[in-house]
């Protein structure tokens, strides 16, 4: 309970804190430059004063949080890559030489670039599908709800819910995990799926496409009701079946959307890492970048340099991305 | 006194775009002016800068012998009305009426006995509760002018306030803003609209602006009767005046047009002699023009290519010789002339105009 | 609405996929669900899809250790039950892994060195010995039963309790509440200024909150925790505190939530926001009296999301709240759990579908505001 009334005392004062710098600032600012009454000269002079400060105001608490964890941070990994483990001492390219004279970073790009073609593919590919059959039935809101639960659950209780599916029983016991249980009851042998090389990589694979399936389907399933109707009764008219009028009308229709999708799930991807530490900690082949960078960070003291090189190899792959967005939200900022 | 008044006020947006040119208007206290004029023209940021919502480039705008081009537009004594009425979806009617004065700290006792005067007024008591959404298109824009009434202002500006309603409703409101402007003889109103029966109903006078610029300033019939230009004469009335390229023949008292086909007009209009055979638009109103028989001395003949039958009248598009557009003619009742037929058309001297190669109109004689 | 000439094959073939799917989908989470609840014993050595079903199971049980033998004449015996209270009907018994079912249940077993095993059909075992038992540990007794079903919420009751959940609940739930509504507020505020006021540097700010909310954390994490060693130095307080990792998931909360929120500020009618200002309003009354109540549903849709990315974070958590029992979150528990008791289903199930419920509730009942807030944040 002692722990409970602190926590709550925390908690209050944490939110109390943020809203009193916004009411007190601007609170401020109206009392320094009174803009309701008073002569219309003072008036308009205090109105152009206070017009000028009070973004800063209203951005300055988002502005500092930005930079301070995110912008000065990216700065930051850039220089502390050419630094020793410590981050103190200078050590030119070192860290990059050894990295791309890592066997533990070329597994880990493989299966990285792995992850990058699959889960984006399937979770795309499969959030379509069912985004285009839930629209046509009845029930079609639960399965979408059904579909799309998985959401909410975090990256280690997925992992927990599919280790168990995964789980081997040696001998003559009885499978208790899921998929072993189905080989058994089809005749087949238990395996042991997670140590399987190169497809183990796929069966945690599979845990992000269970994941992210039902994001894809929610986003795509609102971009296939925008198609507008008569586009498709103008090729059923036109003689087209139920697959023509998928892939030639209404797929091309939602291209921009599904390309955003995609782009989601795989920055999301090139950030996953809570999977393989709980699933295998990296062992039996299965390491990616994220991983490889937390556990340069943390394992034996951790050293700076190699963790910084490793994400800043993160960032690159995502900067193709990054640039796409801008250019997009500036030209529909221009739209406005 | 609460004049508006425009001195050389420009508009040039940041990208060097020039929307306002350099307007000049004095308006008068009492007086219910409409800015009228196609999409794009400028009225609406004209309006927008005597609110103070936008910024004013350059001249000075001064509201009761004040320049208020640096004052905040709450402190201008001016109150909108916008074109989606812009009520506060999240508050009652009574809430959405009392902002203003909440805002500038009015006391509780005044807001209410403001807001139950102005509700009175508009009929919208039995509404105080009620949120925006739960009310019709009419009682919306009534509560929008209600909250303009409780500030009191010196000036009311209206910002194509009807567009959002349908026809039926339109016609009404537009009586209940002209009751609104006979019970507040003193207050200054200007209005916003590209509906030119709208201007030509509420209004003392009409602003007609294009392309950033005044084309005519004055009385809706003035406008009517009087028009400065082609582009005034087309913009009020409907069908639009037919406009008619001739060259001027004889100058004087009495012009002598002729058009590019045979004919030629004898107008009671006066000209310069430099105007000598120089191009020049005749004009005449469809419902000027009547039908004559062969024998009668007429300004056209054609061949008639549509008939439109409206019931209480029958549109002619005749198809001149010589000339690009057909002439319209705009005939009372129902007539027996079909698709194909020749007609003559006649129209008394006193309604034709003549507009110069600049499409400036010449003045008329009497 | 499409194809209605053809509906009968194709629409059976429709709703045959889609609940084909669904089960597919729904399956790992509901046999978490219903391994939660077994009897931990049943649970390790069978299916949870088994689980209504008295049908045979293969069990093994281990004896009473030796000190709890009693001398029955000339013979050392150990005398328990095999299923220690709960209700089953034991067919076969073994002495190995091997054959469980070499014996019918009843007979006296004949093992090695003139050792003997009866186990009788109510699970009651006999082991007995002419010799007295050695060692610290009980033999082993394999055999076959019919149990009825069994559940229970005895997991629930030790993991919340002995695996320390609890404390983990409350510190979940102490790192997620701020970290949701500080960056919310920060956020709405800015969104405002950057849909509504005029200020030079606005466009680049926009691009720039664009670019960041793709920059990955993991950039962010070794640079942080330097600052936050040093600062936590600074101020004698340790690096690992709540107000740490508020921030630190406000920060990066930041970009997607002014990003959300600006394009639904920027929607909302200017005409609504031109008569506050013409009524009088300052950008902090517009703010505060329209802009705020009438942006509920992007704020709701924020929430949903920072809360269930807050609560469901394992790497944050672990980087700037630390490992120790004192502020370990549900998530890390249930990783450490996962390398400690990695055998043991019945308390991983039992944590993981804690650390999963709370989640799933929002889920479900706000279901609505999250998808509208994904679609606000992607599709534009």
């Amino acid at each position: 309970m002692g722990q409970l009334a602190s926590a709550l005392v925390t908690m209050i004062l944490g939110v109390m804190g943020c809203a009193a710098y916004f009411y007190g600032s601007n609170f401020l600012l109206d009392k320094i430059f009174p803009t309701k009454s008073g002569a219309a000269a003072d008036v308009a002079r205090n109105l152009r004063v206070a017009n000028n400060i009070r973004p800063w105001l209203f951005l300055g608490p988002a502005v500092l949080l930005l930079t301070f964890y995110l912008f000065y941070p990216v700065i930051d990994s850039i220089r502390l890559s050419f630094y020793g483990r410590s981050g103190e001492d200078f050590v030119g390219l070192a860290n990059y030489k050894w990295l791309f004279s890592s066997d533990e970073f070329y597994e880990s790009f493989r299966n990285n670039m792995l992850w990058l073609i699959v889960v984006p593919t399937a979770a795309t590919f499969f959030g379509l599908i069912i985004a285009t059959m839930t629209d046509r039935i009845w029930w079609g809101n639960i399965a979408k709800s059904l579909i799309f639960m998985p959401m909410a659950i975090s990256f280690v209780g997925a992992s927990v819910i599919w280790k168990f599916i995964y789980d081997f029983r040696t001998g003559g016991e009885d499978q208790i995990g899921l998929l072993n249980a189905l080989v058994v009851f089809f005749g087949g042998e238990p395996q042991t799926w997670l140590t399987i090389p190169i497809w183990n990589n796929f069966f945690l694979m599979v845990i992000l496409i269970w994941i992210q399936t039902g994001f894809a389907m929610v986003i795509l399933s609102a971009a296939l009701r925008g198609i507008p109707d008569e586009t498709i009764e103008a090729a059923v008219l036109d003689g087209a079946n139920g697959f023509q009028i998928f892939y030639k009308i209404m797929v091309p229709q939602i291209w921009g959307t599904i390309a955003v999708v995609w782009t989601t799930i795989t920055i999301l991807v090139l950030k996953v890492f809570d999977i393989v530490l709980a699933m295998t900690n990296a062992q039996w082949g299965t390491q990616v970048l994220a991983n490889q960078m937390f556990s340069w960070m943390f394992n034996g003291g951790g050293d700076f340099g190699r963790g910084a090189v490793i994400a800043l190899v993160i960032m690159v792959l995502v900067i193709p991305i990054m640039v796409w967005n801008i250019r997009r939200a500036n030209a529909e900022m221009e739209g406005r | 006194m609460a004049d508006v008044k425009l001195t050389n006020v420009k508009k040039i947006y940041s990208n060097n775009v020039e929307v306002l040119k350099d307007i000049n208007l004095d308006i008068k206290q009492g007086e219910f002016i409409v800015f009228v004029g196609p999409s794009g023209c400028g009225k609406s940021t004209l309006l927008r800068m005597i609110s103070g919502l936008e910024d004013i480039s350059a001249g000075t705008l001064e509201i009761d012998g004040v320049v208020v081009n640096d004052v905040p537009p709450a402190l201008r004594g001016i109150a909108m009305v916008f074109q989606s009425y812009a009520l506060y979806p999240h508050m009652t009617v009574y809430d959405n009426m009392a902002f203003s004065l909440q805002i500038a700290k009015v006391s509780k006792a005044d807001i209410d006995q403001q807001v139950r005067k102005a509700a009175d007024m508009l009929q919208l008591t039995p509404y105080l509760d009620r949120l925006p959404k739960a009310l019709s298109g009419g009682q919306r824009q009534r509560v929008a002018i209600g909250r303009a009434i409780v500030r009191r202002p010196k000036v009311f500006l209206f910002d194509e306030p009807l567009s959002n309603l349908d026809a039926a409703l339109r016609v009404a409101t537009r009586m209940e803003i002209a009751n609104l402007k006979d019970s507040m003889p003193d207050s200054t109103m200007i209005y916003v609209t590209h509906d030119q029966v709208e201007a030509m109903t509420l209004a003392d006078r009409i602003v007609l602006l294009s392309g950033g610029d005044i084309e005519q300033v004055g009385s809706p019939l003035d406008l009517y009767e009087h028009p400065a230009n082609v582009f005034v004469a087309k913009f009020i009335g409907s069908p639009a005046m037919n406009i008619v390229p001739c060259r001027i023949e004889q100058t004087g008292a009495q012009t002598l047009v002729s058009l590019s086909a045979s004919a030629s007009i004898q107008t009671p209009i006066v000209t310069e002699s430099s105007e000598q055979a120089k191009p020049a638009f005749f004009g005449i109103r469809p419902e000027d023009l009547v039908v004559v028989s062969a024998e009668q001395e007429s300004l056209f003949s054609g061949e008639v290519s549509f008939v439109e039958s409206l019931g209480e009248a029958t549109l002619l598009y005749v198809k001149i010789p010589g000339a690009d557009d057909m002439v319209i003619a705009k005939q009372a009742g129902t007539l027996n002339i079909k698709r194909g037929d020749k007609v003559y058309l006649s129209a008394p001297a006193e309604k034709m105009h003549l507009f110069d190669e600049h499409e400036q109109s010449y003045l008329r004689k009497g | 609405m499409i194809t209605s000439s053809k509906r009968t094959p194709l629409t059976f073939l429709v709703h045959a996929t889609v609940l084909f799917l669904v089960i597919i989908w729904t399956i790992p989470t509901a046999g978490l669900f219903i391994s939660s609840i077994r009897d931990k014993n049943q649970l390790s050595t069978s299916g949870w899809w088994t689980a209504l079903s008295t049908s045979e199971q293969r069990l093994v049980a281990r004896a009473h250790e030796p000190k709890k033998q009693v001398q029955e004449g000339d013979r050392f015996v150990i005398r328990g039950n095999l299923f220690e209270g709960s209700a089953g009907e034991v067919t076969k018994f073994g002495s190995s892994s091997l054959r469980p079912d070499e014996f019918d249940v009843g007979t006296v077993a004949e093992l090695k060195k003139g050792e003997t095993l009866q186990v009788m059909e109510n699970g009651d075992y006999a082991f007995s010995s002419p010799v007295e038992w050695k060692g610290s540990r009980g033999d082993r007794i394999f055999y076959t039963a019919e149990t009825p079903p069994r559940f229970t919420l005895e997991n629930y009751r030790e993991v919340l309790n002995a695996e320390g959940l609890g404390k983990s609940f409350i510190n979940s739930l102490t790192v997620t509440i701020p970290a949701t509504i500080i960056p919310i507020l920060v956020a709405a505020f800015a969104a405002y200024a950057l849909a509504w006021m005029r200020f030079p540097g606005r466009a680049l700010l926009v691009a720039a909150v664009v670019g960041l909310l793709v920059v990955p954390l993991q950039m962010s994490l070794i640079p942080l925790l330097k600052t936050y060693n040093l600062i936590g130095e600074f101020f004698g307080v340790g690096s690992k505190t709540y107000v740490g990792i508020w921030l630190a998931h406000t920060g990066f909360g930041l970009p997607l939530a002014i990003y959300l929120l600006r394009n639904y500020i920027v929607g909302l009618p200017r005409e609504i926001i031109e008569s506050a200002r013409v009524d009088g309003a300052s950008d902090f009354d517009i703010f505060r009296k329209i802009v705020l109540p009438l942006s509920f549903p992007a704020l709701a849709s924020f929430a949903i999301f920072q809360f269930l990315w807050v609560w469901n974070d394992l790497l944050i958590a672990m980087v700037f709240l630390g490992n120790d029992a004192d502020h370990m979150v549900l998530t890390g528990q249930l990783r450490e759990l996962l390398g400690s008791r990695g055998g043991n289903w019945e308390i991983l199930t039992a944590s993981a579908f804690i650390t999963i419920i709370i989640p799933l509730c929002v889920f479900f009942g706000l279901q609505r505001y999250l998808v509208r807030g994904l679609l606000a944040g992607s599709v534009k």
